[in-house]
């Protein structure tokens, strides 16, 4: 019968020690609230766990040149619970609060949520519309990398052996810039995203969209970055004719799967939806934002 | 002693109010022992192996490895268990065959659907458990599956029982299928019915099988002493009906299994039958030591029991004036891997509101392979009711009839043939209907792609044997004793009608729910039948007791027990003797026990006979998304019979609750089935029963139509709430959107494929 080792290293460079001399399947601990459940299901039986909890730089949200911070194992609720944050970015931070429970928001994290690699993880659509940098650490050192770029494909990421997402910086944001994520699921909360849509714009004095970014969640393999879907607003006053356009490019970017949570044909449909309402939602905000 | 059978003129006070659960605080602090909360020193871990296949014939099983594992106690194929006789016992409508659940216990000759049981091991710890089923090797020839039941209807469709001839065909067919049972009731000459009618509509309906959807997994623990009698502590709604099945599956004397209800996470009716309880039992009669069995949240999907799934066709005929003059109906109703579907309480149902002079219904119950169906709230009705009660809506619409009037007009009364034979008996039904008409809420405007819908449901509700024993104790409080698992608050209501019926407070009474051993039989709780009928052996009891204490006050005033009367909970001179001497209060008899003979205790037994239906009527109104087929209620009120309601605050709970499954039932709840027959949602995230969020506030209307068979004119009403939400839901988002949805669940890609065909 298979052994599991249990390790809490208290620093970073013992925790990137351990991934980079582990043998057998090794797994990074945060909430655990994918890892722990793929576990008790039989799909998964590491050798090694690292709970990575108990290292300060992964577990705090920080102010930094006007922007934040975020250890990738700070729980959900902590950021949802954080008043500047949230108000900064309101869309990331819905597309956090949508994970789970709020029981399993206060052990999930942003850096689990996005290394777990599901296409269908709520915060990473928004995390990447709102242009985050990842942090990360490894054997040769630190690196900084878009979160577009960690993730490949289901269950698989860009990290080398070693390396592990530390934290995530969003930058200081200009005025008349808003987000907002929307997803689509069956059931009101405890779901999974049948589609997801993020969008992050900024507005010019007189409410022309001057940057945009779109991200679409379970539509892909991936979240996908579209730059059809940005070019649509960018230039417009987000008037309704952008907003159809917006929507043509998000549901011609999607290329989704039939499964058990939804139809091809029906999630291409929706996520154009999906995508036209994030944007009027933060179109104005952006508006309200001075 | 009787039961008067008068509806009591006297102010009841106790009755009717809503005290916190006697069970409650064990509860919300976390001590309550649900199944899985036993332990016994020496204990064992039981597991199942299950079938990767939804269709095979077992070749070979070697077990051989797993028996030689270190730590493996016990392992238990078919081969330990008795072979049963081939027999349908029991009254029709609720039937058991041995000979099929034997098979469901653990397969023979072939596994009829993934995640059927095969072997059970005990071991030493789950981990050795575990690993000792890998090293089971089973051999199958893997067949062809039917998940459908049309499909599993079809002449050429794989056969799960190559030697199952349909019974209630006369002739009996030559060719087998998997068509179990036919059932046909008539009233009437449906086609002089039609041939009146000025208007008629047929539609044909499918629903998905749903689960029961209880939050605690089957859980129990098993022990045998070395004399052969054996204990079972287990998460049941009826503990003596696991000690009849048990001991028949493991040829045991009755006596000598003591079976104890646990704390119940919910039940629903999927907690009826038996499926690691005999395992325990065996494996603990096998290795000498305790076994604890448990199964995962996919073990419960994947090996018990849903309700059928369902593929009907109705015809209604009606005059232009709203009145119906034809119905029938054909309800196909899946049984899953064993024969057994509540087809037949479909066609008892399904019209049973409705005064009709001429109608038929039609039930086939068909197996496919998939588990076993199982009791699920008004086991049946829910099904029939969303065909029969979305025609009714066209009827409405077709004829320009609002269709709250349109059920108004052919409301069933006192007199009223039923579609089996007998009349109705009891009112109820008109009132319900009254009653959302008056709520101003029917009437409210709406708004832009909002919709309204109502619909009526009929469940029988049950009687049958009950025991209760009621002992006095010394300081004056009393402990009532019955067989009946709580799993909607029968402890409070038993408990209340306890303390109405001796004059007591209702803190004063302590209800238990005592072992197979220790209380007289009684039968499962199910068809809402225990505050009715549990209810009356408790009452029952009490009057024994209540004459008992005349007999101990007589003793002491020294006169005789005929001039001594019970009331407000004193016993009190009268008579000859009125006045005579101060009355005394039950606790002043009790405290007096020793010396005027001994304990007071009763026992009663009823075998009832004399329920009355339940009637529900319900409306919603619904907002539909049009570009994402999403529907969200924002209103749903429920009225229903209840006859007389003991604890107002639980009574709601349970109006709450079956509105709620119905919701989840007709939105979101289905079986998703990959090509090769296997469940691939079989947890609570893909399995999407509704959460707090999706739920509007649901007003409930209750409706007092006393059962004159009653001393507190008490009705059954756990489950009629359940049947109209799936009609109610459809017909609001027709009203909402124009379009009839006719397939269950009506998730939002079929929502939005309605809207999009033109």
């Amino acid at each position: 019968m298979s052994e599991l080792r249990y390790e809490a290293p208290k620093t970073l460079e013992a925790a990137v020690a351990l991934l980079a001399g582990a043998q057998g399947l090794t797994k990074v601990l945060a909430g655990g609230s994918d890892l722990l459940v793929q576990m008790r299901a039989g799909r998964i039986e590491p050798a090694l766990v690292i709970d990575i909890k108990g290292i300060p730089e992964m577990t705090t949200i920080t102010a930094e040149n006007g922007g934040f911070r975020v250890g990738a194992a700070v729980p959900c609720m902590e950021i949802v619970e954080h008043k500047a944050f949230a108000k900064t970015w309101p869309g990331l931070t819905e597309a956090i609060a949508l994970i789970g429970s709020i029981q399993v928001k206060g052990r999930a994290s942003v850096g689990g949520n996005l290394c777990n690699a599901s296409p269908a993880a709520d915060s990473v659509p928004a995390l990447i519309a709102a242009g985050a940098m990842a942090s990360i650490a490894g054997p040769k050192g630190k690196r900084e990398a878009h979160v577009e770029d960690i993730v490949t494909g289901p269950g698989k990421t860009s990290l080398a052996k070693g390396e592990i997402v530390t934290s995530f910086f969003l930058a200081k944001r200009p005025p008349h810039a808003a987000d907002a994520y929307l997803r689509f699921t069956p059931r009101t909360e405890m779901d999974i995203a049948v589609v997801g849509a993020a969008v992050n714009l900024t507005l010019d004095a007189k409410g022309v969209c001057t940057d945009a970014r779109v991200s679409l969640g379970a539509v892909a393999a991936t979240a996908l970055l579209v730059a059809e879907a940005a070019a649509a607003l960018i230039g417009s006053s987000v008037d309704d004719a952008a907003l159809a356009r917006l929507e043509a490019a998000a549901s011609a970017a999607a290329k989704p799967i039939d499964d058990k949570r939804g139809t091809k044909e029906y999630r291409i449909k929706v996520v154009g939806v999906m995508a036209r309402r994030a944007a009027t939602i933060a179109r104005d905000r952006a508006k309200g934002n001075p | 002693m009787d039961t008067p059978t008068s509806y009591p003129e006297k102010k009841l006070k106790v009755i009717g109010t809503s005290p916190v659960r006697p069970d409650g605080v064990p509860k919300v602090t976390g001590l309550a022992q649900y199944g899985a909360d036993f332990n016994l020193p020496g204990m064992l871990w039981g597991k199942v192996l299950r079938s990767p296949h939804a269709h095979a014939r077992i070749r070979s099983l070697n077990t051989k490895n797993a028996e030689a594992l270190p730590g493996v106690k016990a392992v238990l194929t078919a081969a330990d268990l008795p072979e049963q006789k081939f027999a349908y016992v029991g009254p029709e409508r609720i039937a058991v065959n041995y000979w099929h659940m034997t098979r469901n216990i653990l397969a023979r000759e072939k596994v009829l659907y993934e995640g059927h049981a095969i072997v059970a091991v005990a071991a030493t710890s789950q981990k050795i458990a575990d690993e000792a089923l890998k090293l089971i090797e089973v051999e199958y020839e893997v067949l062809p599956h039917v998940i459908d039941v049309d499909a599993a209807m079809a002449s050429d469709a794989p056969l799960l029982f190559e030697d199952m001839i349909t019974r209630g065909i006369e002739p009996p067919p030559a060719k087998a299928s998997n068509i179990s049972k036919r059932i046909e009731y008539k009233l009437g000459d449906i086609d002089a019915g039609f041939a009146a009618a000025d208007e008629i509509v047929e539609m044909s309906f499918k629903t998905a099988p749903v689960h029961q959807g209880y939050i605690e997994p089957h859980a129990c623990i098993a022990r045998t002493d070395s004399d052969g009698q054996s204990e079972l502590w287990v998460s049941t709604q009826g503990h003596f009906v696991v000690r009849t099945f048990v001991a028949k599956l493991l040829n045991m004397k009755t006596g000598d299994l003591r079976v104890h209800a646990a704390e119940i996470g919910g039940a629903f009716g999927g907690k009826t039958v038996v499926y690691l309880e005999p395992l325990a039992v065996a494996l603990s009669r096998k290795s000498g030591h305790p076994v604890k069995m448990t199964m995962t949240r996919e073990e419960v999907f994947k090996g018990s029991g849903p309700t059928s799934g369902a593929s009907m066709t109705i015809k209604i005929g009606v005059k232009k004036d709203g009145k119906i003059v034809a119905a029938d109906a054909l309800f196909k109703y899946q049984a899953g891997a064993f024969p057994g579907s509540p087809v037949m309480n479909g066609c008892m149902c399904g019209f049973a509101p409705y005064d009709i002079a001429n109608m038929r219904t039609i039930g086939y119950d068909v197996v496919c392979n998939r588990p076993k169906a199982v009791a699920y709230r008004a086991p049946g009705s829910p099904i029939s009711a969303f065909a029969v009660e979305s025609t009714l809506d066209a009827v409405a619409k077709k004829i320009g009839m609002d269709p709250l009037q349109l059920r108004l007009k052919n409301t069933a009364k006192i007199g009223t043939p039923l579609i089996w034979g007998p009349k109705h008996t009891h009112a109820g039904f008109a009132e319900t209907l009254q009653a959302l008409a008056k709520h101003p809420g029917y009437n409210a405007p709406l708004g832009k792609n909002q919709g309204r819908g109502m619909a009526s449901g009929y469940w029988f509700n049950g009687g049958g044997e009950s025991s209760a024993t009621v002992s006095i104790n010394e300081d004056g409080t009393a402990v009532v004793a019955t067989g009946s698992p709580d799993i909607g608050g029968s402890r409070a209501s038993t408990a209340l009608m306890a303390a109405e019926a001796l004059g007591i407070d209702y803190d004063r009474v302590r209800p238990i729910i005592a072992d197979t051993n220790s209380v007289g039989y009684t039968q499962g709780t199910g068809g809402s039948r225990v505050t009715y009928a549990t209810g009356k052996a408790v009452i029952n009891a009490c009057n024994k007791v209540i004459a008992e204490l005349c007999a101990r006050a007589a003793k002491i005033w020294k006169i005789e027990v005929e001039d001594v009367i019970w009331e407000d909970g004193h016993a009190r001179p009268a008579g000859k003797k009125a006045g005579a001497f101060e009355p005394l209060s039950l606790k002043a008899i009790a405290a007096q026990r020793s010396a005027t003979g001994g304990p007071v205790t009763a026992s009663a037994a009823v075998n009832d006979g004399g329920p009355a239906p339940g009637f529900s009527t319900q409306f919603c109104d619904v907002e539909v998304d049009p570009e994402t087929g999403a529907v969200k209620i924002l209103r749903w009120v429920a009225a229903q019979d209840v006859g007389r309601a003991v604890h107002p605050a639980y009574v709601e709970g349970q109006i709450h609750g079956g509105v709620t499954q119905g919701i989840g039932w007709a939105l979101n709840e289905e079986y998703i089935y990959d090509k090769d027959g296997h469940l691939i949602n079989a947890g609570f995230l893909d399995y999407r029963m509704p959460v707090c969020s999706d739920l509007p506030m649901i007003e409930t209307l209750i409706v007092e139509i006393p059962n004159p068979n009653h001393p507190y004119g008490v009705k059954g009403m756990a489950e009629a709430n359940i049947v109209p939400p799936m009609a109610a839901l459809a017909n609001a988002i027709h009203n909402a959107v124009g379009k009839r949805l006719t397939d269950l669940p009506m998730s939002p890609p079929k929502v939005l494929a309605a809207l999009s065909a033109r």
